[in-house]
Formats: C-alpha cells, sequence, structure tokens
C-alpha cells in the first residue's frame, strides 16, 4: 500500500432507515469492500450490503452427521465388537439404548462445528483491527453506524469514495491510515 | 463527535418511540414497551457498562461474603466427604439415594429456565426474552456446575469419575450404554458444554462494547480479549445470526432431553413410583417451572439492587409468572395422573407406594410439594398478583421449595419402603448433606454476584436490537 493512500474511508450514520438506503447504493454503486459496523444485527442489512449467505450451516449439519455416525460406532463397537458384557441378557448394540447418547452426541458436536465455524468465518479471534483506534469507530458498538470502503476495493480513489459516502448520508467522513494511532 | 451525540440523542428522545403514531410497523402499539423510560442505545450501553464501573458498594461485600462463606463451608463438607467417604451421610440400605440425587435433579432443573429463555423464547420470537435472556443463562451454568459436583461426589470415590466416559484403558473395559447413568453422563456433559458455548456467543458483542467503553486499562485488556477483536461487522452478524439461530434450534431438543434422560434414571428402573411413562415430560415441565422461579427469585433482588426497574419491567415479571402458573399447572396435573394410573393399574405394590406418599412417613414432604407447586401459583390468574413484587418474590421461594421437595418425595418415598416390611427404613439426612446443599448455594449465588459485577448482565446488543425504529421501516414493509 503506498502512503498516501489511506486504509479505508469512513463515515458514521446514526439513522438506520438512511443507512439501509446507503448500502443499497453502495451495492449498487459496484463496491464489494466495503463494511458496516452496528452496535446490533439490522435486519436486512446483509442483503442490502449484497453479502452471500453463509456456509454455515452446512458445517453445522455435518457436524451433527459426524456426532451421530461417531455416537453409533462408537457404542457398536466398544459394545458389540471389542467388549461384550451380557448384562441381563440385553442385545450388546440396539438403536433403542443407544438413542439418548446417539441424540446428546449429535448435537454435542453440532454445537462444537457452529462455535468454532463462527469464528472461524469470521476470521476472529483478531485482536488488532486497523480501525480500532478511530473514535468514530468504536461508536459501532455503542450507538451508531459506520461504514467502511476499504482502499482494496476495485473502485477506491480517496476523492470519489469520500464524496460517495457524503452522498449517501454519511457524517464525518474521514481516511483512517493503517495502523493510525 | 460530540455533535452527532447530541444530535442522535435528541432525535430519539423527540422521536417519542413508544407512541402508536412513530412505532416502526413491526411493533404492536398496544404493547407495553420493553425498556421504560425512553433511553437512548447510547444511555443502555452507558447503564449496562455502567454496572461493571461502579464502585463496589458495602452491601455487595457484605453479600458476597456471605455466599462466598457458605461456598467455602460447603466445599469443606465435599472435602470431608471425599476424605472420609459417603458413610458420613445418612444414606444406607434401603435409602441409597438420597439428598445427593435431590440435589442433582433440583440444580439441573433450576438450569433448564435459562435454556427456556434463551432457545425456545428465541424461537418462538418472543422480544421481551432479551432483558433477562442474559442473567438466565449465566444462572444455567452455574447451576449445572452445582449439579455436577452433586453428581461427582454422589459416587463415593470421584477421584474415578473419569471412568464414567469410554477411553481406551489397561482393564480393557468400556463402559456401559445400556446403563441411563451413562446416558446422562453424556446429556449433562452436552448440556453444559452448549450452554456455556451459547452464552459465550452471545456475549462476545457485549464484551466489545465493554472493551471500548470502559475506563480501566487492565479491564479493557480483559474484555479485548475476550471480544475476540469483535467489531460489529455486519458480515460478521450475518454468520453470528444463523450461528445463534442454529444454537437455539438444538438448545431446544437438547433442553428437553436433557431432563428426560434425568428422568431415565429413574423411570427405566421397577421400582414402584419410579417405573412410569409419564416421567420424562412431567420432569421437563418441572424444571422449567422451578427454573423460572429461581431466575424470579434472582431478578426481583437484582433489578432492585442494581437499578434495573426499567429493563426487567413488570411486563417481564408478569409474563414469567404466566409461565410459572401454566407449567405450575403442568406439574399439579402429572401429580394427579400419576396417582390415577397407582390406582387404575391395580398394581398393588404401584398403589401402596402412592398411598404411602400421601399418607405415610413423608406425607409432610409430599403435602409441602402440592401446596408449594399446586396451589400457592395459582394466586397468578390475577393480574394483580402477578405484578406485586413482594408476592411473586415469595411464590418464588415457595416453588423453589416445592420442586426441592417433589425430587425429595419421588426418592426417598419410593425408596424406603421395599417390597419386604423387614426392610423398610427411615431416611434423615446428617448435618453434612445439609452443609453441602447450603454449600451449593453458595457456591452458586457467588459465581453469580461476581457474573452480575463483571460481565453485562443485559444482552446490550439483543435489547438495542428490539428498540422501537431500531430496525429499518421499509424492510419489514417488504416482508
Amino acid at each position: 500500500m503506498s502512503n498516501n493512500q489511506p486504509f479505508a474511508i469512513l463515515g458514521n450514520f446514526t439513522d438506520v432507515n438512511v443507512l439501509f438506503h446507503a448500502a443499497e447504493k453502495t451495492r449498487d454503486a459496484g463496491y464489494q469492500d466495503f463494511d458496516i459496523y452496528t452496535p446490533y444485527p439490522v435486519h436486512g442489512l446483509d442483503k442490502a450490503m449484497g453479502v452471500k449467505r453463509t456456509i454455515l450451516p452446512h458445517i453445522s449439519f455435518w457436524g451433527g452427521i459426524v456426532g451421530l455416525i461417531s455416537a453409533v460406532l462408537l457404542m457398536w463397537w466398544t459394545g458389540a465388537v471389542d467388549y461384550k458384557l451380557s448384562i441381563g441378557g440385553k442385545p450388546f448394540f440396539a438403536v433403542e439404548f443407544g438413542m439418548p447418547v446417539m441424540f446428546e452426541l449429535t448435537i454435542l458436536l453440532t454445537a462444537l462445528a457452529t462455535f468454532f465455524a463462527l469464528w472461524g468465518l469470521c476470521k476472529l479471534p483478531r485482536w488488532y483491527n486497523e480501525l480500532q483506534h478511530d473514535a468514530g469507530f468504536q461508536r459501532a458498538t455503542d450507538d451508531q453506524f459506520v461504514m467502511a470502503i476499504f482502499s482494496t476495493d476495485q473502485r477506491f480513489s480517496t476523492e470519489n469514495t469520500r464524496k460517495f459516502l457524503s452522498e449517501i448520508g454519511a457524517d464525518d467522513v474521514r481516511s483512517v491510515n493503517s495502523g493510525a494511532i | 463527535m460530540s455533535a452527532t451525540t447530541a444530535a442522535i440523542s435528541d432525535d430519539m428522545r423527540h422521536a417519542d418511540g413508544y407512541s402508536a403514531a412513530s412505532m416502526s410497523p413491526n411493533e404492536e402499539p398496544f404493547r407495553e414497551p420493553l425498556i421504560l423510560g425512553n433511553p437512548t442505545m447510547h444511555d443502555i450501553s452507558r447503564k449496562i457498562i455502567g454496572i461493571i464501573e461502579s464502585e463496589v458498594t458495602f452491601k455487595y461485600l457484605a453479600t458476597l461474603a456471605i455466599t462466598a462463606t457458605l461456598a467455602v463451608w460447603g466445599i469443606f463438607c465435599i472435602g470431608y466427604t471425599i476424605a472420609t467417604g459417603i458413610g458420613v451421610w445418612g444414606l444406607n440400605n434401603p435409602v441409597a439415594w438420597g439428598w445427593d440425587i435431590t440435589n442433582f435433579v433440583f440444580w439441573i432443573g433450576i438450569g433448564h429456565a435459562g435454556t427456556l429463555i434463551s432457545a425456545i423464547l428465541f424461537l418462538f420470537r418472543q422480544k421481551w426474552r432479551t432483558a433477562i435472556n442474559r442473567s438466565a443463562e449465566a444462572m444455567t451454568i452455574f447451576a449445572v456446575i452445582c449439579a455436577l459436583t452433586m453428581v461427582v461426589i454422589h459416587t463415593g470415590r470421584p477421584w474415578f469419575a473419569y471412568w464414567l466416559f469410554p477411553y481406551p484403558n489397561q482393564m480393557l473395559m468400556w463402559i456401559n450404554f445400556r446403563s441411563p447413568l451413562v446416558w446422562d453422563v453424556f446429556a449433562v456433559n452436552t448440556y453444559f458444554t452448549v450452554s456455556l458455548l451459547f452464552w459465550f456467543t452471545g456475549l462476545v458483542p457485549d464484551f466489545a462494547t465493554a472493551r471500548n467503553m470502559v475506563k480501566s486499562v487492565v479491564a479493557k485488556k480483559i474484555y479485548h480479549f475476550f471480544s475476540l477483536g469483535w467489531t460489529g461487522s455486519t458480515r460478521h452478524w450475518h454468520v453470528y445470526e444463523v450461528a445463534y439461530m442454529i444454537f437455539a434450534a438444538i438448545s431446544t431438543p437438547l433442553v428437553l432431553s436433557v431432563h428426560s434422560v434425568v428422568s431415565f434414571d429413574f423411570a427405566t428402573s421397577v421400582i414402584p413410583g419410579w417405573h412410569t411413562t409419564i416421567f420424562p415430560p412431567y420432569f421437563v415441565a418441572g424444571a422449567i417451572f422451578s427454573g423460572f422461579a429461581m431466575v424470579m427469585t434472582l431478578l426481583v433482588i437484582a433489578r432492585e439492587i442494581l437499578g434495573l426497574k426499567d429493563f426487567i419491567t413488570l411486563k417481564h415479571l408478569d409474563n414469567m409468572n404466566k409461565i410459572i402458573l401454566a407449567t405450575g399447572m403442568m406439574v399439579g396435573y402429572a401429580y394427579s395422573m400419576e396417582l390415577f394410573v397407582a390406582w387404575y393399574s391395580k398394581n398393588p405394590y404401584e398403589w401402596a407406594t402412592f398411598y404411602n406418599r400421601l399418607t405415610g412417613d413423608y406425607a409432610w414432604a409430599y403435602w409441602t410439594m402440592v401446596s408449594c407447586n399446586v396451589i400457592s401459583p395459582q394466586i397468578y390468574w390475577f393480574k394483580k398478583l402477578r405484578r406485586n413484587i413482594p408476592v411473586m418474590f415469595i411464590i418464588s421461594i415457595f416453588v423453589n421449595i416445592g420442586m426441592w421437595f417433589e425430587r425429595f418425595t419421588i426418592i426417598s418415598t419410593s425408596l424406603h419402603h421395599d417390597y419386604l416390611p423387614a426392610s423398610w427404613g427411615y431416611y434423615s439426612p446428617t448435618w453434612v448433606e445439609i452443609s453441602i446443599f447450603i454449600g451449593t448455594f453458595g457456591i452458586f449465588l457467588t459465581l453469580f454476584l461476581l457474573f452480575a459485577k463483571f460481565m453485562p448482565m443485559i444482552a446490550i446488543a439483543e435489547v438495542k436490537g428490539v428498540m422501537p425504529n431500531a430496525q429499518p421501516h421499509h424492510h419489514e414493509e417488504n416482508h
């Protein structure tokens, strides 16, 4: 990154309706490498931004399948293959008595898959953020919405992007340099 | 920056988001507001983070000292039990399960309200849950810690507790998956793990708010660490919301399964009074009932002391009391159905057990249970009483007592009269068992007090999301 190119251009919003339209306009203007930081999930904003559907449910599903299969294999192999122990003439393996453990391991592995996939897909934990020292940016966990258009975007140009952000209703439009303190 | 702050504050105050006219279309105008006092979003963050930042009061320290003392005393008695053996308890033949398993089932049940509020009410789109879900989930985790403590020490040799897990060992043995006690190990551990992950996931955005707001450098570092570097990016929220939905969707059957599996510990045995098919739903309803009562007990105190009356409003408490009334009647139905089936079955042992429950040595426990669980919540038919703080506090205590006695009744009345009158007996606990039970309350309350001081006690991001005008208007119309 050259020195005169900022890391991103930021603008703050206070009205969620203005923000929503701004997101659509940014998407329609062809920007791709931009983000909106909000204190709470705003319904439909992801769609307005053109965010693709996450693959998380697929990961969770396969986590559950792995849990289910491992439960069956565990109970079948330990009980009916490796260590046959006759208790009251009950079968060494059966779905009936296996149901609770099959269910619990399915849930457990779904939860673990969901949890780790969530942070993996968000690329978190990431304890350093280029924008973190910007006072206006910190309002995004409090009461304002912050839009950032990154200089890595194809259409990015410091001047035009600044103008664009002001036009779509952002306040306090500013450039933030990478690692600015 | 300050100019924009003023602008947003003014804008929100003048908007008067609670009047029908300016309400966003997804808000029903005839409903009571979820948050009182028209706070701005900044007010909400400030208020919740303010609890973390506020000076530690004498009252808080005094309470903490009491609960910590109880916890230490309980832990001492646990140590005494482990060092000496469970002979220090009052258990013997025929009553081989007593306060240990009563407390285990009691604490697991307490936890269920947290999951119900965080998962089931989420799936039902009950917005009022946002003010109470965080503390209820915390309660779940602390209650399950107490339950795990009880069940581990009741094994007698807890240093071998890892034998409960299937792992390759030099004895070349595996655990017996046909045993409901093994199912219980899987159910409770899964429940604890999933609850913890769900709770932590919910906390991350609020840790980020805390990170950006707290003044203390050390606190900032700690919250920064636990926030995982959360920024509030919409690309992250997108994944986060899906994950939250999946967590809610899997926690719902999980919570139902956990208490069902706990009830299997009894129901799959052939002991009269335990061997009934009604147990799983009956236990689940009872768990939710007792859990809500505990949430009520804690929240009534917490909203008073921490000044959260605008967040945890009478509407929230009213809703919870309605659930207490409903689940109270479900357990009442279960009690009568159990009794009816015992009579209708014409099984002499079954009927003898139930007749003994009503009139025998433990009749006092049975009738305590019925009066606390079935009769006392009936006053919640009256809205005035549902919204009366002292009344709901007392009833919640009653329900806690009643639900503890329910488990005690089920366990001791079924065991103390064996098939042969020669092997009948009477069980009463020793001071060690009583101390351990009190100690679990100490552990539970100490953890809850620490939570209330150091973590965002109300889900800040979720509360903001259900505020009037928090969501874009036209988007809702598009639906």
